[in-house]
């Protein structure tokens, strides 16, 4: 096989070659020279010139038709507005490229060379350099108007009463933890994380239990040192590793230690208010019409939380929480039928390129009707291992609906919107 | 140096200036601080770099376009741990789209383009005998000799090159446990560009003393021709915003190595809490974007200042509104320095931050707009000829335009968050960029070869290779509009768990389809251009016809240029065509006739 790829590389230099010759021999014998080009050539270019452009043409047209709209209506509130800038936009500079375009190549094939005819000196128009200086001047502001209304929609402060979802994502893989009967997401730290607790949620009983697990990881190693130096031979990187390790662990230790309480406005430690948050992975439920706001974290390097059914995107960035809200408009069953495809789902993909599996992260998002989605919310499990009795609060600020489930559970894990 | 028995460079001498010594066959080809070798020093590794980069992309558009076939050339090229039985590993692939774009954006097209034609061309046509400062050019040229070895070899570690993205996003270029390629890989990348940005600035310093100072009598400012203004204020920017770029990647190697935490925070990572807080990673993309978006302009303004030099020459008609030219040279200079945001609308970066970028990116439209206008009108009553630099001048503006419009989607915050790091953004600045960009330099070295080599370049394979390359170039990226809005996110290494990217893998088999035929045409460039330097038609001294002084210079290479005096200017480089003259073009050495206006 090699061998093949070699043969054919060796001959396809070899004919270039013979051409070529070829071609130099004929060159000579017509005494032309390189620098000159012939009616003939610049004929030939001058045509090419414009079967291109309408092959060109062509091609985006059907491209146009066949996928201009591809991806199907948005299932968002902004979406639909997002959509209707895009089409302004592309419609805009659709027609600026079919008219620049076929300027180019039409001017370029009209006055290719005629050995007869001298160029027109024709070195600045003001006028007409100020025309092509105010058009574009003015398509920009009308763009920019329109984009900026757009935008403030899209990043503007999000309802007091949006559903909070906090999207988390680390290599590879995406979470999606809600807040619970108390509308609260309990606090979350990085030093806590563990494989029974992977959004690293705050609690007194596992910080307890953390360190519990760092102490001994510390004696182990103290042990596994101390065993080792009675042996007569003991690389002195060993040690080092060692020791090493002990100190980074304690400095784990310390940084635990130091993770401090504060009171919710509701009056609650930031430490409780987790017990009842709902963690689910693999599939995510939010209800229709009403305002999502998603909070993003991330466990190790940078993601991207991309929605594209619902024009929404965010990156998700470790230390530095973000933010997204939404509305979803249609739900799963409906555009499934608008689509004719009973398999469609909405999904979550990650597009930061986060490692070799980046291509397969990503989760679905199911949308549904407010009672299908409380009925769901029902039946996952709180991060305390309590049944969802009651979802997201209906008015998000309102009380927590059941405070005696709390009090059953009192060093249950805690929230906060994203405490460091 | 000196004496030794060479006899290629005997040639007159005896004029007047101190160029008198011989020179050994080293201090000539090797070790030569004179500008016209640097420069095809500058070229030759360009090529070589380039024909990595496509080897690259062929590797991974193989994978894209038929994933999970097997492919024995895969394996042949990359080995059993890259391509196991000819299917490209994951990692791998990683690592080729980001050594493709860096190579690309850094090696071909900055240090490529801009060393090959500065230096090529400063000193030839603004009338000097050299560069300001040989030595510091030579070193110019060996720095960025070093950088491209270090990042060929990073293809060779363990582990694999750098893989995270060509824009190397800490955390995952700071973590070697984040993945393969942020071991070895990743350091070898960041010390590689340290000596390419030392290349750089040796460079763009020497560029920009040489215009200000040693242009010839009567060389006013307002004379430079547009390639002189495109070099000039490209030379600024990268001046300015390279040393940026090289705190960003000292920052990231002391977190990297010496445990500080510029760019880390709260991080979680193969089982460790690491020791960090405080950092943050988006204080990297701020600091990359500084330089990243002037580093879009540092690759294209050369293209068009070549383009607009072709132009007008194989249009036997001035350049269109030269004052207008080079005033949007330099609006998109500066404002080139105030968009850099516009590459972080969804990062969770202050909105009100983004609406100030939405506005700021607009406006280059403004200027760009111009350009592309202005081009056609030079066009416009001409008397075209079709040479190969010609074809590829005109593709240019045709890329440029095509490319640019869609830019300013993604310049609107509230578009982009759909598009962002979609395939739509690869369309959009792999034509307005890299087509633009690759098409200037093919441009420029079809025009400037007789200049270089003393030789022409085959123009009919010239007229083969351009088709192929204009119609392959387009059926790569054009389509990756339609793959990008239908929700195709980049980097991924297969679509297949995305039913709904469905069209994506039609697309990407003709796209790759395109790619290899686009890639396999170079290769006729490439002989021509290696065959032309040996046996090509000896060269005239001016054979397009041209106004610009290097065409004065005679056309076996010599020092200093000019045989005696440095010739005096009189008058601008665009008078093709002048109705007070017989010819159609005026050189910039002939004095104006009594009575006859400057233009």
């Amino acid at each position: 096989m090699k061998l093949l790829i070699i043969l054919v590389i060796v001959l396809a230099i070899i004919a270039i070659v013979q051409l070529t010759k070829v071609y130099e021999f004929t060159r000579a014998l017509r005494k032309s020279k390189e620098e000159e080009i012939s009616p003939a050539d610049n004929k030939l270019n001058a045509n090419l010139m414009v079967m291109w452009m309408l092959t060109f043409f062509i091609g985006t047209l059907y491209l146009y038709g066949r996928y201009g709209d591809y991806l199907p209506e948005p299932a968002s509130e902004h979406g639909k507005d997002v959509d209707w800038l895009m089409s302004v936009n592309i419609w805009m500079i659709t027609v600026m490229f079919f008219i620049m375009n076929a300027m180019l190549f039409l001017v370029a094939w009209k006055y290719q060379y005629k050995k007869d005819r001298k160029a027109r000196f024709f070195a600045h128009d003001n006028r007409l350099e100020m025309v092509w200086t105010l058009i574009p001047g003015v398509a920009m502001a009308f763009i920019i108007v329109f984009g900026l209304i757009t935008w403030n929609k899209i990043t503007g402060p999000a309802s007091k009463d949006a559903l909070q979802v906090e999207l988390y994502s680390k290599q590879f893989g995406w979470i999606a933890r809600y807040p619970g009967a108390d509308g609260e997401f309990g606090a979350a730290n990085y030093n806590l994380i563990s494989t029974k607790n992977e959004m690293g949620l705050v609690s007194k009983e596992l910080i307890a239990g953390k360190i519990e697990e760092l102490d001994a990881d510390i004696d182990a190693l103290k042990k596994q040192l101390e065993e080792n130096a009675k042996l007569p031979v003991m690389p002195e990187s060993y040690v080092e590793t060692l020791e090493d390790k002990i100190y980074r662990l304690e400095r784990h230790k310390q940084r635990i230690l130091d993770l401090g309480e504060f009171k919710e406005p509701s009056g609650k430690s930031n430490w409780e208010t987790g017990a009842d948050d709902n963690i689910v992975k693999g599939e995510m439920h939010i209800p229709v019409g009403k305002e999502v706001e998603f909070v993003f974290r991330s466990q190790d390097v940078i993601h991207s939380a991309y929605m594209p059914h619902f024009r929404a995107q965010m990156n998700t960035v470790p230390g530095v929480p973000t933010r997204f809200k939404m509305t979803p408009t249609i739900t799963t069953k409906e555009m499934r039928g608008k689509l004719g495809d009973d398999k469609f789902d909405y999904v979550l993909l990650c597009n930061k390129v986060c490692g070799n599996a980046h291509f397969n992260m990503q989760m679905k998002i199911v949308v549904e009707s407010q009672e299908e989605y409380l009925a769901w919310m029902e039946k996952q499990k709180t991060f305390a291992g309590e049944p969802a009795t009651e979802a997201a609060p209906a008015e998000g600020t309102e009380a927590p609906a059941d405070t005696t489930k709390n009090a059953m559970m009192p060093a249950a894990q805690a929230s906060v919107k994203t405490t460091r | 140096m000196g004496n030794a028995e060479h006899t290629a460079h005997d040639h007159s001498h005896d004029h007047g200036h101190a160029h008198h010594h011989e020179e050994s066959w080293v201090s000539k080809y090797i070790f030569s601080q004179d500008h016209k070798m640097i420069s095809k020093q500058f070229l030759i590794t360009a090529i070589f770099m380039g024909v990595i980069a496509v080897l690259l992309s062929i590797f991974f558009r193989l994978q894209l376009g038929w994933p999970g076939e097997k492919f024995q050339i895969l394996n042949f090229f990359l080995g059993d741990k890259w391509a196991p039985d000819g299917l490209l590993d994951k990692n791998a692939y990683l690592a080729m789209v980001t050594i493709h774009g860096t190579i690309m954006v850094f090696f071909v097209l900055t240090g490529g383009l801009s060393g090959t034609f500065a230096n090529l061309l400063i000193p030839l046509q603004v009338g000097a005998r050299d560069m300001a400062s040989g030595f510091l050019n030579m070193l110019s040229y060996w720095a960025f000799l070093i950088s491209s070895i270090i990042m060929v070899a990073s293809l060779f570690v363990e582990g694999g090159a750098a893989s995270g993205g060509w824009t190397i996003y800490p955390p995952l270029s700071a973590l070697p446990q984040a993945m393969p390629g942020s071991g070895t890989g990743m350091t070898l990348w960041l010390i590689s560009m340290v000596f390419f940005i030392a290349s750089s600035l040796l460079g763009g310093l020497n560029y920009i003393v040489t215009i200000i100072n040693l242009r010839t009598k009567g060389m006013k400012m307002t004379r430079l021709p547009l390639t002189m203004w495109a070099l000039f204020v490209t030379a600024i920017l990268g001046v300015l915003s390279f040393p940026v770029l090289v705190s960003a990647a000292v920052l990231l190697l002391m977190d990297r190595s010496f445990g500080t935490a510029f760019y880390l925070s709260d991080i979680f990572i193969q089982g460790e809490a690491l020791d960090v807080t405080g950092g943050s990673p988006l204080l990297f993309q701020h600091l990359f974007w500084f330089l990243g978006h002037p580093e879009v302009y540092i690759v294209l303004l050369p293209a068009l200042g070549i383009s607009s030099e072709v132009i007008s020459t194989n249009s036997r008609k001035p350049i269109f509104g030269y004052k207008a030219m080079v005033g949007s040279i330099l609006a998109i200079g500066f404002l080139s320095f105030i968009v850099w945001g516009h590459h972080m609308y969804v990062t969770g970066m202050n909105p009100f931050l983004g609406s100030v970028f939405v506005f700021t990116t607009l406006l280059i439209a403004i200027p760009s707009a111009v350009k592309a206008f202005n081009y056609i009108t030079t066009l416009y009553q001409g008397n075209i000829r079709f040479t190969p630099a010609m074809l590829f001048s005109i593709g240019l503006v045709s890329t440029f335009v095509t490319g640019g419009l869609t830019g300013i989607v993604l310049a609107d915050s509230a578009l982009d968050v759909n598009v962002h790091d979609t395939y739509f953004v690869v369309a959009h600045f792999h034509i307005v960029m890299g087509m633009s960009a690759i098409f200037g330099m093919l441009g420029g070295i079809y025009h400037w070869f007789p200049k270089m080599y003393g030789r022409m370049m085959n123009t009919k394979l010239g007229y083969v290779h351009f088709w192929f390359t204009l119609v392959c170039g387009f059926g790569v990226f054009f389509p990756m509009h339609f793959t990008g809005m239908a929700g195709a996110t980049r980097r991924y290494y297969a679509y297949s768990e995305s039913p709904f990217l469905e069209l994506v893998m039609d697309f990407n088999t003709i796209i790759s389809g395109f790619a290899v035929v686009g890639g396999a045409a170079q290769l006729l460039f490439l002989f021509n251009f290696f065959h032309s330097m040996k046996y090509g038609q000896v060269a005239t001294q001016n054979p397009w016809g041209s106004n610009t002084l290097e065409w004065t210079t005679p056309v076996k290479h010599m020092h200093g240029n000019w045989p005696g005096a440095i010739p005096e200017v009189h008058r601008w480089a665009y008078d093709y065509s002048n109705p007070d003259h017989e010819e159609d073009f005026v050189p910039q050495v002939v004095p104006m006739k009594p009575g006859e206006q400057a233009h």
